[in-house]
């Protein structure tokens, strides 16, 4: 008798569960890879060493350093006590252990969600986590990736198991394509907006679709990567013909939802209707076509963020333009804003970063000149790492400042205590350092 | 983990919704390699909205409170200053499985109450975990906590110590999957 159609999550799941859940247990979920950095780690190493445990499988987990360290030009010097004592605690741990580690400097180092892929380490099926909330990127190979906390992490460490009840399904579906100027980071913003950041809690988001299997593998992994953003544990991309030339492998088993294979819950949108999308508020929810005005009525959100009620946002000031992140420093994110800065000048006073995901992409935009790119347009080219997306390692704003970022949150103090953060694309971003204000990317496209 | 059976308290109430673990713990307190005194951080930027209640042990906040990071560092802080619970109409998902583990115990309460409860900062609540009930003002809410979180809770056994013991399934799966 045929079995009831699947979903892709239900497939990924249930090659995955070693003890199915009950009504009393959750199930107990195994883990292909687990990724690792300094700054959610420290206290599960701990946990292990006061239980006189081992790390059960160390082949299957991989370190590297990326959220407390310094992107200055360089340089892999950590002044700041704190940071470097977690970054030796990472070293220890690792070394112990026997796991592998890319360190500050070394060749594969970078932003762990950046690194996973490059590496070669994501493959479609897999189960991934990490103790980082941005684990839902590696979700673009069609693997089932989420962040998980740090005792998770020990567990992770102990057993290389989970305990995990089944999350629910949603499916959503991007019909038409894009416009020129609309990239993915406008269209997982639309889907925050509307599902909300909670729409997805309890969910683990599939993104299916003509505009989504027209997205490249770096346009899959800004949309995965921003699930969060919406609350949902995870999202989802079937892997296809641009997963496996990006992997340069041969498809194993077909891996994707069957056909009439239900979600729990399905929403749709029209790409044709996406335009750039920008932030306005101190949630990603909280954004606007490029071309709009912030509400009518006034909010905490405005009040924080600096705008009147009903202002346009094209044209607001600006001070600083962030390119990097999990979400956007990827060589095909580099080469848009590059686009657009190609011979042009970032605007007297405002700072303009640029920090690429890893080494691996430092090198790649390098051997393209793009680096040269940013450097004559008056940007910062910046060594890997989280940088100003998470501000703990001297990448920051100051209080007061704003500033366009291809970061994923927005919230209040995000990039620094009273720093007010406008998240968009990467090519919005390169738009906003020329104009030195908000700014339409299109009138910027050649 | 203290085990949590009854806990009867005076409420602190923040009542905006989407309170992320930013403001629960801004990053540029991550990068210790511990995880005590962290309640000395608690709201960093906000400070004045914790109030002057030291013997607090409710927070009940807005909607979806415990939103983005998947940092433990926010309950950590939660639990450091003294919370052991918190009362909301949803939380998000990576923040309440992080609760659990820190005997912190979520709390979810329909509309009502939770309006009830905004309105009603610094009221006296009793929370019953082997009853799953909330009691106020003569009034009582049933909330819904995962069974198996609850008995983590009740019996202060810890999840890493039930995984531990599934050891011999766990090599039996490896070695299924390795087979084929």
């Amino acid at each position: 008798m045929p079995s009831s159609p699947q979903t892709l999550f239900d497939k990924i799941w249930n090659a995955h569960v070693v003890v199915p859940e009950t009504e009393e247990t959750p199930a107990v979920l195994y883990v292909d890879l687990h990724l690792l950095h300094e700054v959610t780690s420290p206290q599960a190493f701990a946990e292990l060493r006061a239980r006189g445990l081992r790390v059960r499988r160390p082949d299957r987990a991989v370190a590297t350093m990326d959220h407390s360290t310094p992107t200055t030009p360089g340089r892999f010097e950590v002044l700041d006590a704190q940071c470097a004592s977690q970054l030796s605690a990472l070293r220890e741990n690792c070394a112990r252990e026997g796991i592998r580690l890319h360190e500050l400097g070394s060749d594969a180092q970078g932003i762990v969600h950046v690194i996973g892929p490059e590496l070669g380490l994501t493959r479609p099926g897999m189960t991934i986590v990490c103790g980082d909330s941005h684990t839902s990127t590696h979700g673009a190979f069609g693997a089932l990736a989420f962040g998980i906390g740090t005792s998770e992490v020990a567990h992770v460490l102990a057993t290389q198991c989970l305990l995990q009840r089944k999350p629910r399904t949603m499916e959503v579906r991007v019909e038409g394509a894009l416009g020129p100027g609309v990239t993915a980071k406008d269209l997982i913003l639309a889907v925050i907006a509307r599902i909300g950041m909670a729409g997805g809690t309890g969910h683990v988001i599939e993104y299916t679709g003509e505009a989504v299997r027209g997205l490249s593998m770096e346009g899959r992994m800004t949309v995965c990567n921003m699930s969060i953003e919406a609350g949902a544990r995870a999202g989802l991309v079937a892997p296809d013909d641009t997963t496996y030339a990006y992997l340069r492998s041969q498809p194993g088993a077909p891996l994707a939802s069957d056909a009439g294979a239900r979600y729990d819950r399905s929403i749709s949108l029209d790409a044709n209707t996406l335009e750039p999308t920008i932030t306005w508020g101190t949630n990603p929810a909280m954004s606007s076509p490029i071309d709009g005005r912030v509400p009518d009525a006034d909010s905490p959100a405005l009040r924080y963020m600096g705008l009147r009620p009903g202002q346009k946002l094209a044209g607001h000031p600006i001070d600083v333009v962030f390119i990097g992140s999990c979400t956007n420093s990827r060589i095909e994110d580099l080469r848009a804003a590059a686009g657009v800065l190609r011979g042009r000048k970032v605007k007297s006073g405002v700072r303009a970063l640029v920090v690429p995901g890893s080494r691996k992409v430092k090198r790649a935009a390098e051997a393209e000149g793009l680096d040269r790119v940013f450097l004559d347009a008056g940007a910062e080219w910046r060594e890997p790492g989280c940088s100003m997306c998470i501000a703990m390692n001297g990448d920051q704003l100051k209080p007061g400042q704003s500033a366009v970022s291809t970061s994923n949150r927005n919230f209040e103090g995000r990039q620094g205590p009273g720093g007010r953060t406008f998240l968009a694309s990467p090519l919005t971003a390169a738009a906003a350092a020329v104009a030195g204000a908000i700014a339409d990317p299109r009138e910027y496209l050649r | 983990m203290t085990p949590f059976l009854t806990l009867e308290s005076r409420t602190v109430v923040i009542p905006r919704d989407n309170i992320d673990t930013d403001q629960i713990i801004p990053a540029r307190f991550l990068k210790g390699t511990t995880r005590e005194g962290l309640g000395q951080h608690l709201f960093a930027d906000r400070r004045a909205e914790l109030g002057s209640d030291r013997g607090a042990q409710v927070l009940v906040a807005g909607a979806n409170f415990g939103c983005g990071s998947s940092r433990e560092h926010a309950p950590w802080a939660l639990v450091d200053y003294g919370f052991r619970a918190v009362v909301s109409r949803s939380l998000a998902d990576i923040f309440r499985a992080n609760a659990i583990k820190n005997g912190l115990l979520p709390v979810i309460v329909d509309e009502a109450m939770h309006r009830r409860l905004l309105d009603a900062p610094g009221a006296t609540v009793a929370i019953d975990l082997e009853r799953c009930e909330l009691r106020f003002d003569g009034a009582v809410a049933r909330f819904a906590v995962d069974p198996f979180a609850r008995r983590c809770l009740l019996d202060g056994t810890d999840e890493l110590g039930f995984l531990l013991a599934q050891e011999p399934r766990i090599a039996a799966f490896e070695k299924e999957r390795s087979a084929c």
